[in-house]
């Protein structure tokens, strides 16, 4: 008997040496792009904003001085400060929206009504965040339907071209930054409520519950894994705006709705300032990550 | 269900609302198409007599079909290589479990949160040195490297799902890693396949900031980064532009409702697993 297994356990490495070896083959295409096209610029991204250098030119090793800059500049500081006040607006907004939305119309029974309405609401979903924001540029404008429906409503009085004035140009920005999102949190939500044991609603309703006391007690925490799911998303589309901008603003009027995407963009290519551009790309990665990481933790702890 | 009368009223109220303010972006954007090219219209109004031939002219001065032409081979790149080379990787380290997998998989999350800005610039000069700056090329490779953590994950998550008692079966048959690869894991891929394959179609589609910072000549973007060529072309023209986005996005939104029900379910898993 304890013969037989010695030749047979080596028999047992030998395919486990080449089981991993066909293992790291399949695996290694994936790693090469990967390393190629994430990696590998990650690396000359940090490498880039040590040094000052216009992009032809030669460059200057400046130390951490691309760093100081993103965090002494005012208008950079400012584009990190409009990042996060977009955080109000596509993670508070599409979220509690979502999440009452999704309250309301649990009670629809499954059927034309409801499938359409999934269809309509994850619309803005699919189309371009460029197209988006062709969209509402057109709503916004001076002549456009906001205004309208403002002078219907008899609201004339505060009419004005939303995108183009310093107070309204970020809300009205990240309102469409909510616009696209509420649908996608409103049927995760729905799904995610549908999964919640519908014994625990007709338990509460009994006890005669109001309705705030069911959301508080049993819908919020049954969607505790979808909440923190999309505050993740929203808060990375937050941070990284780009798209919706461009297409609207670019940043203005003056520096009214710069974000770090817009800033990056103008930094490394108008101004050709690749050093303090690549810096501010870095910053911007470590701050999704710095507001992520948290959320990822909080969702784990809360789920055991 | 236990449900009161008032409960039910409110939410189909806050519903319809709610669609009505979903749709009317797009309403809009149509109705603005209609009204005269030469003419600034005003909110939103239904146009007398609707100008379609503005479909038209923006999808000729727009070159509508080489920039379609253009997006398509974008695609026809990203989505089958990415769907690949993550199906190989998913499977191994999702069913062969190699040694080392785990610090594969934890090397690759790190670039499941990194936002494209903060790699756009020397991605750039990356371009530049390999000679592809302006062409597909500067999009197609870049994507396929952005989209694989995200990509491996995906499949890594549906290849764990496989009952590892299928592999050694196979393996008592006699069946080899690859034959084993082609002839039981593939087939059993396909639904988590093809919600990938919808993901990444769309985001290739609808992705503009590459193309915007790194391919200078709209007509080799894909049709979002060509959008702000529209914004250019058509600046003095408020129906024409509308009516230019909207052939770009129609032909999305077919998609979409086609295959709707497969599209709600893959971004929503999307969601989840990213």
């Amino acid at each position: 008997m304890t013969t037989s297994i010695a030749p047979r356990r080596a028999a047992a490495t030998a395919a486990a040496r080449r089981g991993t070896l066909i293992g790291w083959l399949f695996a290694l295409p994936a790693i090469a792009v990967y390393s190629a096209f994430v990696i590998y610029p990650l690396i000359m991204g940090i490498q880039y904003s040590l040094y000052r250098w216009n992009g032809v030119g030669t460059s200057e090793w400046v130390g951490f001085a691309n760093y100081l800059r993103v965090f002494t500049d005012p208008t950079l500081l400012g584009s990190i400060r409009n990042a996060f006040v977009l955080i109000a607006f596509f993670t508070i907004i599409p979220v509690s929206a979502g999440l009452v939305l999704a309250t309301l119309i649990r009670t629809m029974r499954p059927g034309f009504m409801s499938s359409a309405s999934q269809t309509i609401l994850f619309l803005p979903q699919i189309i371009p965040l460029a197209a988006a924001g062709i969209a509402w540029s057109w709503m916004y404008a001076q002549t456009g339907a906001i205004n309208q429906i403002l002078e219907a409503i008899g609201l004339g009085f505060i009419t004005r071209a939303w995108l183009g004035d310093f107070d309204t140009a970020l809300p009205a920005v990240g309102l469409i930054g909510s616009w696209v999102l509420t649908g996608l949190c409103t049927v995760l939500f729905l799904t995610g409520i549908g999964k919640i044991d519908q014994s625990l609603y007709e338990a509460v309703r009994l006890d005669g519950a109001s309705w705030w006391r069911e959301f508080i007690t049993i819908t919020i925490p049954g969607l505790r894994q979808e909440i923190a799911v999309l505050v993740t998303i929203t808060i990375i589309a937050a941070l990284s705006s780009f798209d919706i901008i461009y297409t609207t603003t670019l940043g203005g009027p003056g520096r009214a709705t710069l974000v770090p995407g817009i800033s990056i963009f103008r930094i490394g290519f108008t101004q050709s300032e690749v050093g303090l551009a690549s810096a501010f790309g870095i910053v911007l990665m470590v701050l999704v990550l710095a507001c992520v990481l948290p959320i990822q933790r909080l969702a784990r702890v809360r789920d055991r | 269900m236990i449900v009161n009368r008032t409960e039910v009223v409110i939410g189909r109220i806050v519903l319809v609302v709610v669609l009505v303010a979903t749709v009317i972006p797009l309403v809009n954007m149509l109705s603005a198409a209609l009204q005269p090219a030469d003419q600034n219209p005003t909110g939103l109004t239904w146009p007398t007599d609707p100008q379609w031939g503005n479909f038209v002219t923006a999808f000729e001065t727009g070159n509508v079909l080489r920039l379609m032409g253009s997006s398509l081979f974008i695609v026809v790149f990203v989505v089958p290589i990415s769907l690949l080379f993550a199906t190989l990787a998913g499977y191994a380290l999702g069913n062969l479990r190699v040694r080392g997998s785990r610090f594969i998989f934890i090397f690759l999350i790190l670039g499941l949160t990194i936002p494209f800005e903060a790699l756009i610039i020397p991605l750039y000069y990356q371009m530049q040195g390999l000679g592809v700056l302006n062409t597909q090329w500067a999009i197609i490779l870049p994507l396929i490297g952005l989209y694989m953590p995200f990509s491996v994950v995906w499949m890594r998550a549906h290849f764990i799902g496989v009952p590892q008692e299928l592999a050694e079966a196979a393996k008592v048959d006699g069946a080899t890693t690859l034959q084993q690869f082609r002839s039981i894991q593939l087939p059993l891929a396909r639904p988590a396949l093809s919600a990938l394959a919808i993901l990444l179609f769309l985001w290739t589609w609808n992705q503009f900031l590459l193309p915007v910072v790194l391919v200078s000549d709209p007509l080799n973007r894909t049709v979002a980064g060509a959008l702000t060529f529209f914004q250019g072309q058509y600046s003095s023209s408020i129906p024409l532009l509308n009516a230019g986005a909207l052939i770009i996005i129609v032909p999305t939104i077919l998609v979409f409702v086609i295959f709707q029900r497969q599209f709600i379910q893959a971004l929503l898993q999307g969601a989840v697993k990213g």
